[in-house]
C-alpha cells in the first residue's frame, strides 16, 4: 500500500468520519486516498476555516477533530487555528503536505517549515522521513493529541512518503516514555481536600474547559449537590453546570457576572478545576479570591502554580477526581452562605430600552436562549458578541457553547459552526458574530452551502469592531481604525450564496426573525442592527 | 536570582534542542547554559541547563520541560550532591616573555598547553565555573584571542544515576 493510503487506513482506524480540508500540490497523493475511502471531506474556503472547522467538530463530537493542507502557505494558513486550539486544549490531528523530502531544506517552491512554526503552540509534532513510520506515528499522534490535556498535534508528510510503498500494521499499544499523563488523584490529597472541605464555611468550586474536556459535567454536579457547594465558571467552563440550577452562579472574570465575581471574593475555599484562572478569569490577579484558600485540580501540573498559588493541589483527571470526592464527601454546612449568595442583586435583567433603529444584543441573547431547544449549540466570535453571548445565553440542559477562549480569534464562529454542525447533524447550531468576525470567515457561506447545511447565523452589525472601539473611547476618547464604512448588504450577500435572511431592527421584531430562522431548514441569516456605542457589559 | 542546574533527559532526535531552547525564549526564562550529548543509551541524550531565576521559574521550567513529549526525566542536581565540569579552550597572546608564566598558572590549574604557535599558546582547562572563571581573570593581562567553552555539564554523586 501506499503511504497515503496507510495514512487513511490510519485515519479509519482511529474512527475518524469526516476531515476538513484544502489541497494542494503536495497533498495530492492523500486526497486520491480520501477520495476512495468512506471518510467525509469537507472542502473550506480558506485552511484556517479547516483547523476552525476540526476544533468545531472535536468540541461538540468529543472526539479528535483533523483538518489537511498542503505544504507552504496551506500550512502556514492552517497557523491561526492550531494556535486557536491549543490555547482551548481541543485535541487535534494536522496534517500538512511538505515538498519532497529530497528537497526539503532548499526553499523550493511552496516549501516552509511548519514543524519549526508551530513548535510554540502544538502539542507536539512530527515531520516524517519514511513511509514506514505512518502508522506508528499517527498512532501516536492520536494518542497524544486526544489524552491528557488535549491538544493539537501536526503531521508533516513529504509528498514522496505519500507515494512509498510500505506493509501497513498498525500498532495496538503506544508506548512514549516521555508521556504518562496522570488521570488518577492521589488518594493522600483527596483525603487533604475533603478535610479542607469540612472546615471551610464559604466553599465554592470554579469550574473550567476542563470539566468538559474531561465529560465530568454529570460527575461535578452530583459533587455539587451532595456537597452543597455552589460554582462558578470560567468562559471555557460555560455549560459545566446548568444555568438553571439551584447552586449555579455565574461566569467569572473581567466579563463575567457580578455575582460569580463577589462569590469568588466571598469565599474562603475555592475549588478551581480544569481551569488555569487565566488573566480574564481574575480581572487582575492581586484581588482575585482574596479571602480565599485554593485547591487546584488540573491534569496538566504545569498549570498549578502558574497563575494561582493553592495550598492543596492534585493532579488528575477532572472526572475521576470529582468522583474520588463525591464518595468521599459529606453534605457542608453551607446554607448561610448560600442564602448570602442568593441576594435579588443577583437576578438578571429584562429588555432594556434600545435607540430607534437597533436592537438590544443582551435581551436578543437571551430571548433566543428561551426559544431553542435544550441540545442547541451555539458558537460565539470574538468581541462584543462573544461577551453579550457569552453572559446571556443560558446553558441548560445538554446546550453547549463554544468560543475561542484563550487566543480570542475573531472569525472562529462561522468555520467552528460548520464543524459543530458535521460532529451534531441533527442539532441546532447557531453561529453569534459581529459584522467584523463575519468578513473574516466570509468564504465559509461557500462551504456551507456547498455541504448543505442548516446554520442560523446571528450577526449583530454595529458597523465596527465594538469592543475596539470600546476600548479606544475609555483610554483616548476618540477612535481610529475601526469603522467598517464599506460593508456589504449582509442580506444580499447571504442570497448570493442561496440563503434567506432577515434584518431588524427593533427589539420587538426580534421573536418574530428567530421563529423564522429556527423553522427554515436551510441557513439563515438574522442580522440584528446594533448601536455603535452599544456596550459590552 | 538563584541557579538551578538541570539534568534532562530526552529522546535523541531532530527538533529536539530546538523545542527545548524554544521554550525558554518563548517564556521568558533566563538560560545561564545548555550542553546536550549522547548518553550510554544512544537513544537518549542528556541535557544539562543552567537557569538563572527564583523558585516559581524554576518550578515552571521543570514542569513546562516535561510536557514536552521528547523529555523523559528531569532531575535537579544540587551543588552539594553533584560533580560540575565545564572545558574551556583558550587562546591566549603569548610573547616570548610570557610563555613560560601562562605555563605555569596553567599547569596550577591542572590545565594543559594543546597548541602552540608562534604568537598564541592555547590552553585547556577543565572545572567548575568559579577555576574557569578564574583562569580566565589571570589570562586577560595577556590578551586572550579567542576563546570557546562547552557550558556546564554535570552528574549527581553517588551510586544513583537518574536513568
Amino acid at each position: 500500500m501506499k503511504g497515503a493510503q496507510a495514512i487513511v487506513r490510519c485515519l479509519e482506524e482511529e474512527n475518524i468520519k469526516v476531515v476538513f480540508g484544502y489541497p494542494g500540490a503536495t497533498i495530492v497523493p492523500l486526497y486520491e486516498a480520501l477520495r476512495t475511502s468512506d471518510i467525509k471531506h469537507v472542502l473550506v474556503r480558506q485552511e484556517q476555516a479547516a483547523a476552525h472547522s476540526a476544533n468545531g467538530y472535536a468540541r461538540v463530537s468529543g472526539t479528535t477533530g483533523v483538518c489537511i493542507g498542503t505544504s507552504g502557505p496551506g500550512a502556514t494558513n492552517l497557523v491561526t487555528g492550531i494556535a486557536t486550539a491549543y490555547m482551548d486544549s481541543i485535541p487535534m490531528v494536522i496534517i500538512t503536505g511538505q515538498v519532497n523530502s529530497a528537497v526539503i531544506g532548499r526553499d523550493v517552491f511552496q516549501e516552509i517549515d511548519i514543524t519549526g512554526a508551530t513548535e510554540p503552540f502544538v502539542k507536539h509534532s512530527y515531520l516524517l522521513k519514511d513511509a514506514e513510520q505512518i502508522p506508528g506515528t499517527l498512532r501516536e499522534a492520536f494518542h497524544i493529541a486526544g489524552t491528557g490535556r488535549p491538544g493539537p498535534v501536526l503531521v508533516d508528510v513529504p509528498v514522496d512518503i505519500q507515494k512509498q510503498d510500505i506493509d501497513f500494521h498498525y500498532p495496538e499499544k503506544v508506548v512514549i516514555r516521555g508521556y504518562k499523563p496522570t488521570y488518577n488523584g492521589h488518594a493522600g490529597q483527596i483525603t487533604r481536600i475533603i478535610r479542607k472541605l469540612k472546615s471551610s464555611r464559604k466553599p465554592l468550586v470554579c469550574a473550567g474547559g476542563g470539566i468538559l474536556s474531561a465529560d465530568a459535567v454529570c460527575e461535578l454536579r452530583l459533587f455539587a449537590e451532595k456537597a452543597g457547594i455552589p460554582v462558578v465558571h470560567t468562559m471555557m467552563g460555560i455549560g459545566a453546570l446548568a444555568a438553571d440550577h439551584p447552586l449555579y452562579l455565574g461566569m467569572v472574570g473581567s466579563h463575567g457576572h457580578p455575582c460569580a465575581n463577589r462569590a469568588v471574593s466571598q469565599s474562603d475555599l475555592l475549588v478551581v478545576i480544569g481551569a488555569r484562572i487565566g488573566d480574564r478569569a481574575t480581572g487582575g490577579k492581586e484581588v482575585f479570591a482574596e479571602n480565599a484558600e485554593i485547591i487546584h485540580i488540573d491534569i496538566d501540573p504545569a498549570e498549578i502554580g502558574k497563575n494561582i498559588k493553592p495550598i492543596i493541589p492534585i493532579v488528575g483527571d477532572a472526572k475521576i477526581i470529582i468522583r474520588q470526592l463525591a464518595d468521599k464527601i459529606q453534605p457542608l454546612e453551607t446554607n448561610g452562605w448560600l442564602e448570602q449568595l442568593h441576594t435579588p442583586q443577583n437576578k438578571k435583567h429584562t429588555a432594556p430600552k434600545s435607540k430607534k433603529g437597533t436592537v438590544n444584543p443582551a435581551y436578543a441573547i437571551q430571548l433566543l436562549g428561551s426559544m431553542v431547544d435544550d441540545e442547541a449549540i451555539v458558537l460565539a466570535d470574538v468581541g462584543q458578541n462573544q461577551i453579550w453571548a457569552a453572559r446571556n445565553f443560558e446553558l441548560t440542559g445538554s446546550r453547549k457553547f463554544l468560543t475561542s477562549g484563550g487566543l480570542g480569534t475573531m472569525g472562529y464562529s462561522l468555520p467552528a459552526a460548520v464543524g459543530a454542525k458535521a460532529g451534531a447533524a441533527g442539532k441546532t447550531v447557531i453561529s453569534v458574530v459581529g459584522d467584523g468576525g463575519f468578513q473574516m470567515s466570509l468564504g465559509e457561506l461557500g462551504t456551507i452551502s456547498q455541504q448543505n447545511i442548516k446554520i442560523f447565523i446571528l450577526l449583530f452589525n454595529n458597523n465596527r469592531l465594538g469592543m475596539v472601539r470600546e476600548i479606544q473611547d475609555k483610554t483616548y476618547s476618540r477612535t481610529y481604525g475601526v469603522d467598517l464604512d464599506g460593508n456589504p448588504d449582509f442580506l444580499k450577500l447571504a442570497e448570493a450564496y442561496g440563503f434567506k435572511g432577515i434584518r431588524v431592527a427593533c427589539n420587538d421584531d426580534l421573536e418574530a426573525a428567530f421563529t423564522e430562522a429556527l423553522n427554515c431548514h436551510e441557513t439563515f441569516l438574522v442580522e440584528c442592527m446594533v448601536d455603535p456605542e452599544e456596550r459590552t457589559l | 536570582m538563584d541557579r538551578y542546574i538541570l539534568s534532562v533527559l530526552v529522546e535523541n532526535r531532530a527538533g529536539v534542542l530546538s523545542r527545548v531552547s524554544g521554550l525558554f525564549s518563548r517564556r521568558s526564562y533566563n538560560i545561564d547554559s545548555l550542553s546536550v550529548s549522547e548518553t550510554e543509551d544512544p537513544e537518549i541524550s542528556r541535557m544539562t541547563i543552567a537557569v538563572r531565576g527564583d523558585q516559581y521559574i524554576f518550578d515552571q521550567v521543570r514542569k513546562q520541560l516535561n510536557k514536552l513529549i521528547d523529555v523523559i526525566k528531569i532531575t535537579e542536581l544540587k551543588p552539594d550532591r553533584s560533580v560540575y565540569r565545564e572545558l574551556a579552550l583558550v587562546k591566549v597572546n603569548a610573547a616570548p616573555e610570557n610563555r613560560s608564566a601562562i605555563g605555569e598558572t596553567a599547569e596550577i590549574f591542572r590545565g594543559k598547553i594543546v597548541d602552540v604557535a608562534s604568537e598564541t599558546l592555547t590552553v585547556e582547562i577543565t572545572g567548575d565555573v568559579d577555576k574557569i572563571t578564574a583562569f580566565i581573570e589571570l589570562m586577560k593581562p595577556y590578551g586572550i584571542k579567542e576563546m570557546a567553552r562547552t557550558g556546564l555539564t554535570a552528574l549527581e554523586r553517588g551510586n544513583n544515576t537518574i536513568s
